[in-house]
């Protein structure tokens, strides 16, 4: 390892998608619904209540566990992690501490470096999620806080890593991976907000370790570590020393701040909870099928499709683009898949960013038709984005989207294969109007084609196709001749 | 033995106020009670072993949860269904 | 089910009710009819509970506790719920918040405790049977003081669901009743599996109490007539044993070493766990209000200081203390091999014998105000701590009197054989009726 390289490790906590909550009934779907109406006696902490373990969530997280080639332990339990804090309602959390569920394991990454990196992890366990805190107020009525119980409760799978990630781009990408593969073992929804949440380690070698809490989405990790290693940086550079302490991200302002001292001397009194009893669940590894995982799904990609590695990756890295491709080349895999898979990974996806919207924006099926369209020709490649984006916007607009035909046939975006004489007069017209570009092209200046081009791209709103076109151009220059 | 600083240091651990009038007598009895709990040094064994029941879980199945007024009742001040806390920095 | 109300007005002239139902309704069942007074750290759905304390006055559960859920199926009128050292740390009852209860035997004397409450209930004639609960003696105690009978069942016998906890791994809540009869009835209803509670074992209670203990090996323990016991005490006792004996039953002598460290391990668990119970206690979702206008640990600190007694403040502490960095290997960690080694004697003795025999207290009931020092309070729990400490069942029945105050004679099983002890407590109790 080089002098002032930077070390980042991760813990990612992860909402598991059970039915009820960890330790009682209450039902887990509670982000529509208003404060403290999915709370119970032990969720909610009233004294004399106490908790049973949810089944499913263990399920679960061995799943992960055999996923991430995690030792499972002989024996796991759980431990109360006592603090006092509003949103804590039994001043303690019921979490995992000496005896976690597993330990060890890794996750394979694309490396800084290219190629395949392992990512080490140190342990997997399971604990409760705290409930929700609003803060209220201001200086001169007086600051307040707000409680909402319903988040109390609900199951967290917690991953560490060990330090061994050298950029925030590597720790970017190990997100990812542990979010795609979660979400192929179906225990992990990432479309809900707040079900997942990262507390990152970083230091600068040879200097003290940051710990950076509260990053709770995939861009604000990236940004989080980008600022924390500038800062850090910046602090040796000046011969500053770096402190060992705990920051937290301000997503808004995209910067870490100092967390107050008080939190670090949290003395956790740490002992094994007495009304539960501890696990021997080692026995349930063998009978755990995992289903194809992210990298195998990558590599059948590659091997039944004939994607590129990059697409591969691409569309695989999240379990709904994944699903979302096959079901569009399910049809006609051998015809539509090189195509689909281009427009997917290389368009779809900027279209559906650029508007914030998800891929449950579009069917499947319309997607199908509009490749076969851009397959046979029907449209050129600009159409189909126009085409494409029609699409999104009418969803934006909460209209139901037109078929992929039906915009084509009301916006003639038909490509004038056969409409000869259209594209004709286009040449004609746009040649006569640019004698300086016809010039120029007889002088054997570049661009002056391309330029004429354009001129009936625009006559024609694009239905020419462009490499046609410029056959086409150079065809009637030459006929007119000196 | 613990001192009146530690016994003060360890009341704002465990968030129990006591007064200084307290203090005093409080940190007197605290040492006559350690000191009895220091026999516990001489005791020889293994670590306590496997307890009776293992994997006590339940199946992943909902159950109504309470009704929002009971979650509310006890609570000395609420807010749109909130319930209100002192502030936290 | 068709349900009725009765009248309930005691002349409650000790103090034993906090809250008193006085028009509880009832139903057909085992109980019908039968007015079962409630200890007040047990939650009652719609009765206030308070476990003695300020910080939970006005507390009113939205639930039943799994036991109260099955008294009213049996048909039970629930009368009232009795008072108790706050948080049921305490063996006297003067711990209450709401002030002590007095022992009906002799008004200038407690009832024991933490159950104090409920064993006056019963010893002052308002109610037949009562529970209680009994985390380091805390049934069995007043069972003795007041001269009632009191069980306290194996761990995980009878469902802890709604028992505000003080001590999770040493507490059950158990039946206290005028008579051995009272004490089993009241077991039946109980006693069980409950899936709300993670440590309660699939064992029902439907014992008929029975006389016969013809062949019976009974272990006397030095440790139990040793220095520390009160030789009057003492002597009532042995009286008693020799009446078993005339039953039929044999004595062996026997010894637990690990009786050395019990009393250690006791009041190093209960603290401990204690000290992480009573942290959720802070006037947010029920109890008195913290002050919304101050800073949360500024708050917090203030509801607990004016909510909690001294003793309850004291046991946090130490619990937090022992709790606290670099202590755990020291005090809890050590208080668990101390309890197996408790375990391991009470195993090895059962090999030999079928019950353990000796006094409950080493004392009669002490005056009211007399035991004023923490510490010779604790000393106290000498001869109850280790049944928790090992989970076994155990029983108090009255077997005479010293000075004129009620002693009791303690009956120790095996884990899960309560059926034997509240036989042999019933063969002694019909032996002497």
């Amino acid at each position: 390892m080089a002098e002032g390289e930077v070390i980042v490790g991760l813990e990612v906590h992860c909402q598991l998608d059970t039915k009820s909550k960890l330790f009682c009934g209450c039902s887990t779907d509670y982000r529509s619904d208003g404060p403290n109406t999915h709370v119970c006696p032990i969720c909610l902490g009233l004294p004399g209540a106490m908790p049973v373990l949810n089944k499913r969530a263990i399920e679960y997280a061995m799943r992960v566990a055999k996923a991430l080639n995690c030792a499972v332990l002989h024996e796991s339990e759980f431990s109360r992690k006592n603090y006092f804090y509003p949103d804590l309602d039994k001043a303690y959390q019921i979490t995992q501490y000496d005896k976690p569920l597993a330990e060890g394991g890794y996750l394979e990454i694309e490396g800084d470096e290219g190629g395949e990196k392992r990512v080490r992890l140190t342990r997997i366990h399971v604990e409760e999620d705290p409930g929700r805190l609003v803060h209220m107020g201001n200086a001169e009525r007086g600051r307040y806080s707000l409680v909402d119980y319903n988040r109390a409760g609900i199951p967290l799978i917690e991953i560490v890593s060990e330090p061994d990630m050298r950029s925030p781009r590597e720790a970017r990408k190990f997100l990812n991976k542990l979010r795609a593969t979660l979400e192929y073992l179906s225990v992990f929804d990432s479309d809900k907000e707040g079900s997942l949440r990262v507390d990152a380690n970083i230091s600068i070698k040879g200097s003290e370790r940051v710990e950076v809490k509260n990053i709770t989405s995939y861009k604000g990790v990236e940004k989080a570590l980008t600022f924390e290693i500038t800062r850090q940086k910046n602090m040796l550079r000046r011969g500053q020393r770096v402190e060992r302490e705990t920051r937290h991200f301000l997503e808004a302002r995209g910067i870490t701040q100092s967390a107050r001292s008080k939190e670090q001397e949290h003395d956790y009194r740490y002992f094994p909870e007495p009304d539960l009893r501890p696990l021997r669940v080692g026995s349930w590894v063998d009978g755990i099928v995992l289903p194809e995982l992210p990298d195998a799904r990558r590599e059948r990609f590659m091997a039944q499709y004939g994607c590129s590695l990059n697409h591969a990756r691409t569309l695989t890295g999240e379990l709904k683009l994944a699903n979302f491709f096959e079901k569009v080349v399910a049809p006609d895999p051998k015809g539509l898949s090189a195509l689909a898979a281009t427009w997917i990974a290389d368009t779809l996806i900027g279209e559906l960013n650029y508007r914030d919207m998800g891929l449950d924006a579009v069917d499947p099926g319309s997607f199908t038709m509009l490749v076969r369209l851009l397959k046979a020709g029907t449209i050129t490649d600009k159409s189909g984005v126009e085409v494409l984006r029609v699409i999104l916007d009418q969803r934006l607009r909460h209209e139901t989207p037109e078929k992929p035909a039906e915009i084509v046939a009301r916006l003639n975006l038909a490509r004038t294969g056969g409409d000869t004489g259209a594209i004709t007069a286009a040449i004609e017209e746009a040649i006569n109007e640019n004698p300086k570009a016809l010039e120029d092209y007889r002088a054997g200046k570049a661009g002056a084609l391309n330029f004429l081009v354009g001129q009936v791209m625009k006559k024609t709103r694009g239905r020419a196709d462009p490499a046609e076109l410029n056959r086409q151009l150079a065809e009637a220059i030459r006929k007119r001749g000196a | 033995m613990v001192t009146e600083k530690d016994v003060q240091h360890i009341a704002e651990l465990a968030d129990v106020g006591i007064s200084s009038g307290e203090l005093g007598t409080f940190t007197h009895q605290f040492n006559e009670i350690l000191e009895y709990f220091d026999t516990l040094d001489t005791v020889k064994g293994d670590a306590a072993p496997a307890r009776d029941l293992y994997n006590v879980m339940r199946e992943d199945e909902t159950e109504p949860s309470l009704p929002r007024e009971e979650v509310l009742r006890n609570a000395a001040a609420q807010e749109d269904g909130f319930i209100r806390a002192p502030r936290v920095m | 089910m068709t349900e009725t109300s009765i009248v309930f007005e005691p002349e409650d002239r000790y103090h034993a009710f906090l809250t008193v139902c006085d028009r509880p309704v009832h139903a057909g069942g085992k109980l019908a009819g039968v007015t079962v007074a409630v200890k007040d750290n047990i939650s009652t759905r719609g009765i206030e509970t308070t476990c003695a304390s300020k910080i939970l006055r006005g507390y009113v559960p939205p639930y039943d506790a799994h036991v109260v859920e099955l008294l009213r199926h049996a048909g039970a009128a629930i009368a009232g719920k009795t008072n108790m050292d706050e948080f049921g740390m305490g063996t006297t009852t003067e711990n209450s918040a709401f002030g002590p209860t007095l022992n009906p035997r002799d008004t200038g004397r407690v009832p024991g405790g933490s159950s104090g409450g409920s064993a006056a209930a019963i010893a002052g004639g308002m109610v037949r049977m009562a529970l209680g609960t009994d985390t380091g003696g805390s049934i069995r105690c007043p069972a003795a003081f007041c001269g009632i009978v009191g069980l306290k069942p194996s761990y995980g016998r009878v469902s802890r669901y709604g028992l505000i906890a003080y001590a999770n791994s040493l507490e059950q809540i158990g039946p206290m009743g005028k008579t051995v009869t009272d004490v089993s009835t009241l077991m039946q209803v109980i006693a069980g599996y409950d899936r709300h509670d993670s440590t309660s074992h699939n064992k029902p209670y439907t014992h008929t109490p029975c006389v016969d203990i013809k062949g019976l090996k009974i272990g006397i323990p030095d440790e139990y007539f040793g220095e520390g016991v009160d030789p009057s005490v003492a002597a009532v006792v042995r009286k008693a044993i020799g009446r078993l004996e005339e039953l039929g039953a044999t004595t062996v002598p026997c010894s637990i070493p690990s009786m050395a460290y019990a009393l250690a391990a006791y009041y190093v668990t209960c603290t401990c766990e204690a000290s992480s119970n009573l942290a959720r206690f802070d006037g947010v979702r029920y109890g008195p209000a913290a002050d919304i206008k101050k800073p949360w640990h500024e708050a917090f600190q203030e509801v607990r200081r004016a909510g909690f007694g001294t003793e309850v403040r004291r046991r946090i502490m130490l619990g937090t203390f022992a709790l606290s960095s670099g202590y755990y290997g020291k005090y809890y960690a050590k208080a668990q091999v101390a309890r197996e080694n408790v375990r391991k004697d009470f195993r090895r003795i059962f090999a030999d014998v079928d019950v353990i025999a000796g006094p409950t207290m080493p004392t009669i009931a002490f005056r009211l105000g007399e035991k004023s020092d923490p510490l010779s309070m604790y000393l106290a729990d000498i001869l109850t701590v280790p049944a928790n400490l090992a989970g076994i069942p155990a029983i108090s029945v009255p077997c005479g009197t010293a000075a004129g105050m009620p002693v009791g004679l303690q009956i120790m099983g095996r884990h899960l054989e309560d059926e034997r002890v509240v036989d042999v407590a019933y063969a002694y109790e019909q032996a002497v009726v």
